[in-house]
């Protein structure tokens, strides 16, 4: 069982790094999204949604009064800043879909606006790539990613069989004493956050299971469409959207309706309203939550009215399977975390990413031990602490250099948030040159070294080319803004003991010296 | 030290670890992964037989379906044996494939 748990560790280890590390920055989307667009203002109370319903409502019977479906969203939790509508225009002829309108209202004119933000990748492209591993076909990505999930599990519920003194070894520190501190870190790492591992491996498994399990499914369902059918079952989940009525009617007002979702959530939960089929007989209107409960990212978590009556649609009827899975995936997203809990995700996130971290380095450092001081590594194992410097120091310097280049590309670049990405990737490929062409036990201090320099001195960048900076987001007491500027200075701190350590190691000759791959 | 020697002898080449390690990794992931499904598949199949909506059985035996193919895995690469892991996942893919088959409208010929 050891054995099952250190393999399936190590060949799926890079993998799950990536995901953990740019998954747990997703926790952060929203906050990293204002950080990457300095011209929007700073995070402020927004109006009343009683009061922002009526101008989206007026803008959209005179612009969309064709569309089939109007998305208003509104402003509000984790520093969204403005109203904005979303409408289909009507297909033309001979195309199954008409062109997607976004507008920016303003609150009080009503009018639409643009806001002069620059283009970026944002906050939400890190979360993306931590399933869809960007440059990849989106069903090679997920499918590869679902196997490495399934390595991990594997590797979780291996390592808890192999751990008998579970307990014991949590409370166990060996601090300087090379393999010895590797391995009571991973075990610190993984036992502290157990439940979260564990948590976050099988729901991230569970969004997928329709492609990841398909077999009974298909079966069950020959016709195809499993998981529309099953989940709209289980969760009441919606098939397929309103048909048009031919008769019209006019669309009562929404704001009024706002009193029914304050008494079922409290006030200001509001995330969305959706009308489907506005100024038809057929009208329906769906007002959505911040996602606040165990199903609220679910239909049968919303409030459905009839738009013609304003009369109170009852919604399906949920199963407890239905109710339970929503509830993991609601977990997985931590969605309706807000301050300390949000934290927390991310504190696990990051406490995951060490443990795989930790265990890669744990691998290397366990086989090293046993060469005596005359040799040196073996292939295999270069190669594996080649793969561990590019990875566990050159991700986050690619993740820094992401952020370098949206405050240094020229604004006026061509697909400029596509070049934010690529920057990324460039800078993480280089470092895994980098760790191939230099002696691996200086490439460790000298990455760990330019990874301090590339997140510690991001505040400063963004001093110099924004007024977005801390002094000016932690005297207005945006303190979500100034969060991500004092966790990047934090992170270039983290890098920068480390490089002290490593280095103090080196000289007190604890450890052995490590050539070159190409010498190995 | 003669005894030593001659036990030392007599066991088994070192190839022999090699394919005992493919053999259960084959055992593990395939076989795991075909037992799995069939074990999701049986339930559900089984509530449709008597009348029951079968989308919850089949929605809870996928979100379990995991954890049994993890310990699947675990126990594959935990037996004595190869052959016997072997053994196992056949004993227990007869009974759940011989449910399906006798539960699946159009399986049976």
């Amino acid at each position: 069982m050891a054995w099952l748990h250190t393999w399936a560790g190590l060949l799926a280890g890079w993998v799950l790094f990536f995901v953990f590390l740019t998954g747990t920055f997703g926790y952060l989307n929203s906050e990293i999204d204002r950080w990457m667009r300095p011209e929007l203002p700073l995070a402020s109370p927004p109006p009343p949604a009683s009061s922002l319903l009526p101008v989206a409502e007026r803008y959209l019977a005179r612009a969309a009064a064709e569309a089939g479906e109007w998305y208003i969203q509104l402003p509000g939790q984790r520093g969204v800043p403005d109203l904005t509508v979303n409408w289909e225009e009507p297909p033309r002829n001979g195309e199954d879909n008409g062109a997607y309108r976004s507008k920016t209202l303003d609150a009080l004119t009503g009018e639409p606006f643009e806001r002069k933000v620059r283009e970026t990748a944002g906050g939400g492209s890190l979360y993306y790539m931590h399933y869809t591993l960007h440059y990849l076909p989106y069903d090679w990505a997920t499918r590869i990613v679902g196997i490495s999930a399934m390595f991990m599990l594997v590797a979780i519920l291996s390592g808890i069989v192999t751990h008998k003194k579970i307990f014991k070894d949590f409370f166990t520190f060996r601090p300087g004493k090379g393999q010895r501190s590797w391995l009571d870190g991973h075990n610190l790492l993984s036992i502290t956050a157990l439940p979260f591992h564990l948590m976050i491996t099988w729901t991230g498994l569970v969004f997928y299971m329709f492609s990841y399990m398909p077999v009974a499914a298909d079966v069950l369902y020959p016709q195809g469409n499993a998981e529309d059918s099953v989940y709209a079952v289980v969760r009441g989940d919606d098939v397929g959207s309103v048909a048009k009525s031919g008769r019209l009617a006019p669309l009562i007002p929404i704001a009024p309706l706002l009193a029914e979702a304050d008494r079922e959530w409290g006030a200001g939960k509001v995330r969305q309203v959706v009308v489907e089929q506005p100024g038809r007989a057929n009208a329906r209107i769906t007002i959505s939550p911040y996602a606040i409960s165990d199903h609220s990212g679910t239909t049968a978590g919303m409030l459905r009215f009839d738009g013609v009556t304003g009369e109170r649609l009852p919604n399906a009827r949920v199963t407890a399977p239905g109710r339970f899975n929503s509830l993991l995936l609601t977990l997985h997203e931590g969605l309706f975390a807000n301050g300390m809990l949000r934290l927390l995700f991310v504190t696990a996130g990051l406490a995951g990413t060490a443990m795989i971290g930790t265990g890669l380095v744990l691998w290397s450092a366990k086989r090293k031990a046993k060469l005596s001081q005359a040799h040196s590594s073996p292939f295999g194992v270069a190669a594996v602490d080649v793969l561990n410097i590019g990875t566990i120091v050159g991700l986050p310097i690619g993740i820094a250099a992401y952020f370098w280049a949206n405050r240094l590309i020229p604004v006026s670049i061509d697909r400029r948030g596509e070049w934010e990405i690529h920057a990324m990737f460039i800078a993480w490929a280089t470092m895994f040159l980098y760790a191939i062409w230099r002696r691996q036990d200086r490439a460790w201090i000298e990455l760990a070294r330019l990874a301090a320099a590339a997140w510690g001195l991001l505040p400063l960048v963004n001093a110099f080319t924004t007024d977005r900076h801390l002094g000016v987001t932690g005297r207005a007491g945006d303190w979500a803004l100034a969060g991500i500027d004092l966790a990047m200075l934090t992170a270039g701190l983290f890098f920068a003991f480390m490089a002290k350590r490593l280095e103090r190691k080196l000289a007190a000759g604890m450890q052995k010296p490590q050539p070159r791959l190409v010498d190995a | 030290m003669i005894i030593a020697a001659i036990f030392a002898g007599l066991r088994r080449p070192a190839s022999w670890h090699r394919w005992s390690v493919a053999s259960r990794t084959v055992a593990a992931v395939a076989g795991g992964y075909a037992v799995t499904s069939l074990a999701t598949l049986a339930p559900p199949l089984a509530l449709g037989a008597v009348g029951v909506s079968i989308a919850p059985a089949l929605v809870g035996g996928m979100m379990a379906s995991f954890f049994l193919y993890a310990a699947i895995i675990m126990a594959v690469f935990h037996a004595r044996s190869a052959a016997r892991a072997w053994a196992w996942l056949i004993g227990a893919a007869i009974p759940l494939g011989l449910c399906v088959w006798l539960l699946l409208p159009g399986a049976r010929p």
